[in-house]
Order: structure tokens, then C-alpha cells, then sequence
């Protein structure tokens, strides 16, 4: 294995620790208007990721930086080309990261409403973009033998790809339906894990279908393991959630993201972008990567930083294990 | 295509745009990080209330300005691949490393123990709360140290090689991208710049309560941390100015020539206090000099020979072939001046406030003043009257954001002064821009950002003046009483949190 090879499986790292932590506090975001009955629980709900939303958020910037530097030709194609749909994603980021940290600070109902619903609409819309993004990495989109995406906004817009944004945005929310139920206390837990019931038979719907789809165009032995795992840790988080094991239907819930992303990768590999076009002209990890001086230097430091990031934002899910219910809000916190 | 609406000409302007507009939050949050560490130690360290108080009321602006700082960088980490693609596929192997170490090492410490901060108030012991809020100032002063390095490989590429078949720039010594001494300098000016805004507005703050007479113990503790942080980060960052200018000369002549107006090489050249320019036939239509200082400021001595803009334009065009080479000249000339000028009018007044309010073995006993009582602003032996005091009080209100003034127009002075080139001597920045992208989806983002960027601004200016206005919190119970055990002592199960969003 070489290194660009040790990068690709890197950037996937990235993407699936990012979609495995901020897809539920995703899911959340969705959660507290369709979770939620009134204000107090909105608020039980958001502070169930309060401490951790940030951090988790950073797994997408390291995903990017890292892409930048392992693969410049990827990172470029990519952000160059999905440049309207990735501007809007930029628009929920910021919108988002502000909400969360401003909504609270001024009392007035109409300011804190506000705040919510940008919530809500910021963490729905790019739940369903990131799909959108991957189905169409996947699938392979219009690119030039110069590298640039020659297609349109509305070339990004396929079935296949709109397909993969519903179940990235069912399995988010998924998955934030059975967090809200390990980390809350009360009648909204219990609503949780009924709501968490509902969203994964859709959910195990759309990812079957959209994963069947990706298996039967690009699969072969390798991703239909990784399929094949992601269907059965879903049917199995839907069951552990109502036999009210939480702490493994969530686990679960994680292992569905882990299998399905590491699917979309599998297929994807040696490809980094497969141009539609013509196959000679898509980005691979040769053609699109760093040189070895570089990739090693970013493996020495990846090698090193990210076991200890991941065990100190696991500490941070330690010291924050408690669950909080609406007893927990104080009234006037602003 | 109309220059004025080229996707170059655009793309420019929108990096502009968001990247002095980040910068406005960037500076704030290194400075008060590492003001509300010092402060929370000093709780930790004394057990005055006080200084909690203070810990509670910096932190809140602390984290109202780092909020606005994280979410404008998301935009600065994408919009290379989205503007400039072109840039990326050439510098990626080189620029992309530093920004990928700044996320892997930098953001995660940043964000994860910020949110341990905040809410871990009822959650952790107090010394681990303390270390949390240091691992966040040490978090936002490697992140400024990895993108600093990035940039200056912009201005001065090193440790690097051309790789033709590729065409692109290769790696080839990551230690020199971190330690060449345009990295060093412009670390040490961007450090040094971002404690000067910090104290400035911790000094201008401290000054509106304490002209109101309201909450004088803790704004007394702030006005001197203030100003002590003011005049000494000041103080440092005229020094890297200086040494940074010299590296500058050498590195970037043209630079220099711009930011000093100079058409033709002089010596020994004068430094240029106003100057009316006219670009076209390369020369000044005005000018007010001082002989000598620039080959001084230069060269640090008053005779050497400096090369003007006409000289090092055709020493440009021999090394890489016809062209103009030159920089928007009055934007580098004044963006200089301001920088130096807004900088240094917020260092004049911490060194005075610090002398008005110096410590009471150096003033008379008629004029000492306790702990809970205003200070006297001393000149010599007795204190100014209430006007002048008033006024002192106001000026330091009214010119809280000089240095943010100053930070601006020397990103603006540093970028535009290296204009035609993106990075210098390698790549120009025509060549830059993505491509693929129509001036239609420029035009858009340009539009989405700036409107964007303008109503948070206004929500942020606002809420900044709420809390500033409301000033230190009242400390309660459960303040006093931090638990002992991690994850919360279990008093009581039902118990609200401390802090919920």
C-alpha cells in the first residue's frame, strides 16, 4: 500500500468520523422541530450537543484540509465545481455555529425563535447536501481532461443523487433520534426512541435501495461487505432501540454511517473523482495526489494527532454523560 | 470581459472581503483567550471574587467574538478550492500541509475545549476548567502560528521545487516553511498586533464602567491588565514591525518602494510622511519627507541606497520577462500608514494611561486610591480634573478599535503590496483563480457573503454592547462552590445547569 493509498483511506477516516458525530447533532438540529412539543424541550434537546457540536464540526475542516493537502487536484475539482450547493453549506455552517452560541443570549421570545427554526432549517439542509455532494462523487460527474467540472448545477441534481441526500438526511436524523434518547431524560426520551422507530424503517428503506443501486453500478466483493454490514447494523439499532438497549442502539446507529460511508468509498477507490465524460480523464489517487515528501510529513502528523483528538473529545462525552431533562434548563439562562 | 467585474477582479475582492473580515474576530479571540486564562488562574491562584467576576464578564465577550471567528473560518478553509482552484492544484503540495496541521492540531484542541469551558463550569474541578480555557489560548495561538507560516511561504517561497511535469510546487523541507524567518516575523507582528487589540479593548471597556463609576473593583483589575497588555503588546509590535520591514526589504523590494511612495532609488532615502501621487508618469505630485529614516528603517543605517518602484519594476521585468510589477501604489502607501498610524495612536494611549494610573509607591499619598475606589489619573502630583479625566476616559473608549483599523489595512498593505504575484516570484495571481467557476456564481457568493456577513455584524455589535453594558455577572452558590469530581458532584440529581445554551 502506498501512501496516497494510506491518504485516500485517511480522507475516508475524516468523512466518516465527521458524518458519524456532527450526523447526530444533525439529526438534532432536525429533532427540535420535529421532536420537541414546546421551547423547553427545544432546549433539552440542544443542549444535549451544546458542549460538543464545535468539536465535532471540526472533523469536516480537517476533511478539507487534509483533502487540500493529500490531494490538491481533488480538493480543487471538488470545491470549484459543487460551488453552489457547497456555498449553501457554507451559509448553514455559519448561520448554525451562531445560533447555537447566540440564541440564549437575549431573552426575548422572538430572538430565540428565530434561532430555532435556523436550527433547524441550517442542520436539515446540509444533512441532505452532503448526500447529494457524495452520490454525485460516486456516480462521477462531468469533468474535462484538464480536471475542471464542465457540467452544471443542475447536472448535480441527478436521482441518484438526490436519492443519496434523503438518506443521508433519514439516517442523520436516525441517528439523532436515538442519541436525544440516550442522552434525555423523561417523556421526550421516550418519544425519542418511538420517533427513532419510525425514521429507521425509512430509513433502512432509502439506504437499501440507494446502496443496492451504488452496488449494482460500481460494487464488487469488497463493498458488498460493507453494505451488507451497514443493512444489518441498521435493522439491528432499530431493534436494540426498542428492546430500549440506548447505549447500543446508538453504537449501532454509528456503525451504519461507518459501513455506509466506508461503502461509498470502497466503490469510489482507485478513483478519487471519476469524470463521466471519459474514464481517462478522472482524478485518481495518483494522478490527483501529493508528493510522497508531503504525504508522509501529513502522515506523521495524522499518525500522531488523531488517536489523541479522539481521545480527548471522548473524555469530553465522559465528563458530559449525563443525561439532561427539562428540570435540568435553568428559566432565565440568557 | 469588463476588468471590473473578471472573475479575477471579483474573486479578489471577495477574498478581501472575508478574510478582513475574519480578521477582525481573530486578533479579539487570541488576546482575550489568553486575558480570561490569566484571569481564571488568578481566581484559581487567589480565591478573590473579583477576579471571577472578571473571568465571567471577559469570557462572555470572549466567546461572543470567537463565535463570529469559527464560523468566518469555515469560509477561509474552502474557498481556495472554490476561487482558486488553479492556486490550489499549483501550491497544494505545499500550502496544503500547514492548513491541514492547523485543523488536525490547532482546531479540534480549540473547539473541543471550548465547549468543555462553557458548559464544564458545575461539570469539572476548578483547576481542570482552568486548564481547559489555557488549552483553548493555546489552541488559537497554534492556529494563528500554522496559517501565518502558510502565508508567508506566499510572500517568500522556500523549502520548495518546481515540479515541471506536474507543473506544480513541491515540498521539499517543511521545517524551513515553519522556521524561515518571514514566518518568524510575521508571527511575531500578528502575536504582538493581536495583544495590542486585546488590551485596547479591554482597556476601553474598563474605562466606560469606570467613568460611570460602576463596577470599580473589577474594571480597576481590568484597566491595569488592559493597559499593561496595551502598551507592552504594542511595544513589541513596533519592534517586529520594524524587523519585519527589513526582511520585507530584502525579500520584497517592490513592496517597500510602494509603501513608501519611493519612484526612484535614493540614497540615503527619506521616509515619507504624506505623499500625492502620480501613478501614471511614476512620480509624487507632493510630498513631505524625513531625510535619511527610511534607509534607516531600511537598512538601520541613515546612508544606504534604496531602490524606488521604476528601478525595481525593470529589475523585475529583466528576472521574469515584460510586465508590470508593480502594486496599486497609494493602496500600499496608505494602507502603511494606517496600519502604523491607528497602531500606534493605541500604544501612545496605553503608555499614557499606564503612567496616569502608575502604581502607588510612584505617587504621592493625597492621590492613592483603594481597591474599590476609581483611580486617580496622575500627570504629575495631582490628578486632572474631571474634564481631562473624562476625557482620558472617552478617548480610551472611542478608539477601542484602532487596532482593529490597523490589523485590516496591514493585511490589506501586506497583500496588495505582493500584487501581480500570489505567491511572490513563483505564481501571479491572474493565474490563480478557478476556471471553471462563471462570474455569475462569484457575483452570487460575493453577494450571499456580504449581505451575510453585514447582518451578523450588526448582531454581534449589538450583543457585544449588551453584555458589555450589563457588565460582571453576580456570582451565585454554585460559582463559589466548583465540584471536586469530574462529570459533577451529585448533590443533587436534579440540580439546573450552571451554563445551558
Amino acid at each position: 500500500m502506498e501512501l496516497h493509498d494510506v491518504w485516500f483511506v485517511l480522507i475516508a477516516v475524516l468523512w466518516i468520523g465527521y458524518f458519524f458525530l456532527e450526523g447526530f447533532d444533525f439529526g438534532i438540529g432536525v429533532l427540535t422541530k420535529l421532536l420537541a412539543r414546546d421551547r423547553a424541550e427545544k432546549r433539552v434537546l440542544i443542549n444535549t450537543i451544546g458542549p460538543v457540536w464545535d468539536g465535532n464540526e471540526v472533523w469536516l475542516l480537517s476533511a478539507g484540509g487534509a483533502t487540500f493537502a493529500a490531494f490538491p487536484d481533488w480538493y480543487a475539482t471538488l470545491f470549484s465545481g459543487f460551488y453552489l450547493p457547497l456555498l449553501l453549506i457554507l451559509v448553514c455552517l455559519i448561520v448554525r455555529g451562531v445560533a447555537f452560541e447566540y440564541r440564549a443570549k437575549r431573552p426575548e421570545e422572538s430572538w430565540q425563535r428565530n434561532w430555532e427554526s435556523a436550527i433547524f432549517w441550517t442542520s436539515l439542509i446540509p444533512a441532505f447536501l452532503w448526500g447529494v455532494a457524495f452520490g454525485n462523487i460516486v456516480r462521477g460527474v462531468k469533468i474535462d481532461r484538464d480536471m475542471e467540472y464542465v457540467g452544471n448545477l443542475w447536472d448535480l441534481l441527478n436521482p441518484y443523487a438526490i436519492l443519496g441526500g434523503l438518506v443521508t438526511l433519514a439516517l442523520f436524523t436516525f441517528h439523532g433520534a436515538v442519541f436525544a434518547a440516550l442522552k434525555t431524560l423523561g417523556d421526550i426520551r421516550e418519544r425519542a426512541r418511538k420517533l427513532a422507530l419510525r425514521l429507521g424503517v425509512v430509513t433502512a428503506v432509502l439506504a437499501l435501495v440507494f446502496l443496492g443501486w451504488t452496488q449494482a453500478d460500481k460494487g464488487d466483493s469488497t463493498s458488498l461487505v460493507a453494505l451488507i454490514v451497514a443493512v444489518v447494523a441498521l435493522v439491528a439499532a432499530i431493534g436494540a432501540n426498542q428492546a430500549g438497549r440506548e447505549g447500543w442502539a446508538f453504537a449501532l446507529s454509528g456503525i451504519t454511517i461507518v459501513a455506509a460511508v466506508a461503502m461509498l468509498f470502497l466503490t469510489l477507490f482507485p478513483n478519487v473523482m471519476p469524470s463521466s465524460l471519459n474514464g481517462d480523464w478522472s482524478l485518481t489517487v495518483t494522478n490527483a495526489s501529493s508528493s510522497p515528501y508531503t504525504l508522509k510529513i501529513m502522515t506523521w502528523c495524522a499518525g500522531i494527532a488523531t488517536p489523541v483528538v479522539v481521545l480527548y473529545q471522548g473524555w469530553t462525552y465522559w465528563v458530559f454523560r449525563k443525561r439532561i431533562g427539562t428540570q435540568h434548563i435553568a428559566e432565565a439562562a440568557h | 470581459m469588463d476588468l471590473a467585474l473578471a472573475p479575477e477582479t471579483l474573486a479578489r475582492w471577495q477574498f478581501g472581503i472575508t478574510t478582513v473580515y475574519h480578521f477582525l474576530f481573530v486578533p479579539l479571540t487570541i488576546s482575550l483567550a489568553a486575558l480570561t486564562a490569566g484571569l481564571e488562574t488568578a481566581w484559581v491562584r487567589t480565591g478573590k471574587e473579583k477576579y471571577l467576576r472578571a473571568t465571567k464578564f471577559w469570557g462572555k465577550l470572549f466567546l461572543i467574538n470567537i463565535a463570529m471567528g469559527v464560523v468566518t473560518g469555515i469560509v477561509q478553509e474552502f474557498q481556495f478550492g472554490m476561487n482558486w482552484s488553479d492556486y490550489s492544484r499549483f501550491v497544494g503540495d505545499v500550502f496544503g500541509a500547514p492548513l491541514a496541521f492547523e485543523a488536525l492540531i490547532a482546531f479540534f484542541f480549540e473547539s473541543t475545549f471550548i465547549g468543555l469551558w462553557i458548559f464544564g463550569w458545575d461539570k469539572l474541578p476548578k483547576k481542570i476548567h482552568l486548564a481547559c480555557i489555557w488549552m483553548v489560548s493555546i489552541g488559537t495561538l497554534l492556529s494563528a502560528y500554522f496559517i501565518l507560516a502558510a502565508n508567508s511561504w506566499m510572500q517568500h517561497p522556500v523549502g520548495y521545487r518546481i515540479n515541471e511535469q506536474r507543473g506544480r510546487a513541491e515540498l521539499t523541507d517543511f521545517w524551513l516553511v515553519l522556521t524561515q524567518n518571514t514566518t518568524l516575523n510575521q508571527v511575531f507582528h500578528s502575536f504582538s498586533a493581536a495583544f495590542l487589540t486585546g488590551g485596547a479593548f479591554m482597556v476601553g471597556i474598563a474605562a466606560f464602567h469606570l467613568m460611570r463609576k460602576k463596577h470599580i473593583p473589577v474594571m480597576r483589575t481590568s484597566l491595569r491588565l488592559g493597559l499593561v497588555t496595551l502598551a507592552v503588546g504594542g511595544l513589541f509590535t513596533a519592534v517586529s514591525g520594524d524587523t519585519l520591514g527589513k526582511v520585507m526589504y530584502e525579500q520584497q523590494p517592490m513592496k517597500m518602494a510602494a509603501a513608501e511612495a519611493l519612484w526612484e532609488g535614493e540614497s540615503p532615502a527619506p521616509f515619507s510622511v504624506f505623499a500625492y501621487g502620480d501613478v501614471d508618469k511614476g512620480h509624487n505630485k507632493v510630498a513631505l519627507e524625513i531625510p535619511g529614516l527610511l534607509s534607516f528603517l531600511s537598512h538601520s543605517d541613515f546612508e544606504s541606497y534604496v531602490p524606488g518602484i521604476n528601478d525595481t519594476n525593470e529589475a523585475l521585468q529583466e528576472k521574469f520577462g515584460p510586465g508590470d510589477y508593480k502594486p496599486i501604489v497609494p493602496v500600499a502607501y496608505w494602507g502603511f500608514r494606517w496600519m502604523i498610524g491607528f497602531g500606534m495612536a493605541s500604544l501612545s494611549l496605553g503608555l499614557l494611561g499606564l503612567w496616569l494610573t502608575r502604581k502607588r509607591f510612584l505617587l504621592p499619598a493625597a492621590v492613592r486610591t483603594g481597591e474599590d475606589e476609581v483611580p486617580h489619573l496622575v500627570l504629575l502630583k495631582k490628578p486632572l480634573g474631571r474634564r481631562l479625566t473624562r476625557l482620558y476616559w472617552l478617548l480610551a473608549l472611542w478608539t477601542m478599535a484602532f487596532p482593529l483599523i490597523a490589523n485590516a489595512w496591514g493585511w490589506i498593505f501586506t497583500e496588495m503590496g505582493r500584487q501581480p504575484w500570489v505567491v511572490y516570484g513563483v505564481l501571479q495571481t491572474r493565474d490563480a483563480v478557478s476556471p471553471g467557476v462563471s462570474q455569475g456564481e462569484i457575483i452570487t457568493s460575493m453577494i450571499v457573503f456580504t449581505t451575510l456577513y453585514a447582518a451578523l455584524a450588526v448582531i454581534e455589535v449589538k450583543l457585544l454592547a449588551k453584555y458589555v453594558k450589563a457588565g460582571p455577572p453576580e456570582l451565585t452558590e454554585a460559582d463559589l462552590n466548583p465540584p471536586t469530581k469530574i462529570g459533577g458532584d451529585s448533590r443533587d440529581a436534579d440540580k439546573p445547569m450552571a451554563f445551558s445554551y
